[in-house]
């Protein structure tokens, strides 16, 4: 039995694996919409989180399946005390595949350790959130058809930004992929992701404050919101998340073929204007989430479609 | 130089930084054996300039020495039988540490989750970093701090 924590738990060959299945529900939905009657997903969100909890629920749904859970710690039993080791304890009887969202670290993995069914880390505070990784791998490769020799514009917060961490984690594995990390220099990446991610694969990067000069040679564009809940100062805050507003004016200067992406939500990083671009690629990322997370489930219960 | 009589059997523990004797008492639990032991605090050395010494009246399988090497692994441990030093046991890094050093990242599911074993595995051994193993927060040992 095999839990998904970390988008590194997976090898290069097993996601090409997991994206090869995505692209083909995408192509051959009606092919799966059985695959897994009579299966159950818990879905045990510990913080709330719609987006990621219905991707979820969507992709059971899809495969015919069915879907049981709660989306707050408060309607679950954590509220009388029970820990996790025994919560999933107890819905391991209930179900057949479990999906966590917990705001400690590392809590997933404890399920995971205590379960009899595959569990999958839908979030753990700022730690992991390898199902949003997968999604974006999968939208990059099928927008752009690969996912080596591309260059990557990664703009906002990306010193708090667990998305952005985790997708540079994951592309670094790939030959000939440059980062370009744009952001203002209190929002830099970490000192850790520089050094023991970047600089130790030996990965072509560079820092740029304006969005603007970096725009001309990028392949794609991830956007990320400047997070309100990760500044101590309102001040501070209303300051940075300014700093970056992708508008039309500035898709002007990006190539033809560079697409844009975004996990969501956005506040006002991107201008409603440049949805119409047939560049945006955010809201096609969000259906590509709910595919690669039907391949998960496919692949975690070992569900084979012919 | 103070003079403390020879162990029959048991472990010295030789060449620890001076004045981390009282940690190394701590880290191995010593306060609970019901065993003698001398500890020598700041003695001359010619490689350290100062040092501790422990001596233990125990049988080696009752120390957990791999908490030892995590401590410090440039400590010498002799180990003696019929008041002759039959091994030197050399120290290394432990691969894991359960329970010896507690995870101070708020964020860790073992800040609320009191029953959790804190286990930390060694991530780098040239730099000496261990990582939490829920929530991979770093933890270097206190040499390389």
């Amino acid at each position: 039995m095999r839990h998904l924590m970390s988008p590194l738990d997976l090898t290069v060959k097993e996601l090409d694996q997991i994206l090869d299945l995505a692209n083909d529900i995408e192509a051959n939905p009606q092919k799966y919409a059985h695959a897994c009657e009579g299966k159950k997903l818990a879905t045990l969100f510990y913080e709330p989180s719609t987006r990621t909890r219905l991707s979820f629920e969507a992709a059971m749904l899809n495969l015919g399946g069915s879907v049981l859970g709660f989306s707050s710690a408060d309607s679950s039993s954590a509220a009388k005390g029970e820990s996790v080791s025994d919560t999933i304890r107890v819905i391991s009887c209930y179900a057949d595949i479990a999906a966590i969202r917990h705001p400690k670290e590392g809590a997933p993995l404890v399920a995971s350790l205590k379960s009899g069914i595959p569990v999958i880390n839908a979030g753990d505070g700022g730690h992991q959130h390898p199902t949003q990784t997968l999604t974006d791998l999968l939208t990059i490769r099928s927008m752009k058809g690969r996912l080596d020799n591309i260059t990557i514009g990664l703009c906002g917060d990306l010193k708090f930004g667990r998305t952005v961490h985790s997708l540079i984690n994951a592309l670094v594995r790939y030959p000939n992929v440059r980062f370009v990390l744009i952001s203002p220099e209190e929002l830099r990446i970490p000192d850790y992701v520089r050094e023991d991610v970047l600089r130790k694969n030996h990965q072509e990067f560079k820092e740029v404050i304006r969005l603007e000069d970096a725009l001309p040679e990028l392949d794609l564009l991830y956007m990320t919101r400047v997070q309100k809940e990760r500044f101590f100062n309102e001040e501070d805050y209303v300051r940075m998340k300014d700093f970056y507003i992708l508008d039309k004016q500035k898709m002007e200067l990006a190539p033809k073929d560079m697409y844009v992406l975004h996990p969501l939500p956005r506040v006002n990083e991107i201008s409603v204007e440049v949805d119409d671009d047939p560049r945006a690629a955010y809201f096609k990322q969000v259906q590509y989430g709910v595919y690669v997370r039907m391949a998960l489930i496919l692949t975690l219960l070992e569900v084979k479609v012919c | 130089m103070l003079s403390v009589g020879q162990l029959n059997e048991g472990v010295v523990l030789d060449h620890i930084q001076a004045g981390k004797s009282m940690d190394i008492y701590k880290y191995l639990k010593l306060d609970k054996m019901d065993c003698c032991v001398a500890i020598i605090k700041n003695a001359r050395s010619d490689k350290m300039g100062r040092k501790d010494i422990i001596k233990v009246e125990c049988p080696i399988e009752d120390l957990n020495l791999d908490v030892l090497g995590f401590v410090d692994h440039n400590i010498t441990v002799n180990i003696i039988q019929n008041g002759e030093i039959v091994q030197k046991k050399i120290l290394s890094l432990p691969e894991k540490l359960v329970n010896i050093i507690h995870c101070k990242n708020p964020r860790c599911i073992t800040s609320i989750e009191q029953e959790l074993d804190h286990i930390f595995f060694l991530a780098d051994e040239e730099n000496e970093v261990y990582r939490c193993k829920y929530c991979e927060e770093k933890y270097r040992s206190s040499k390389k701090k």
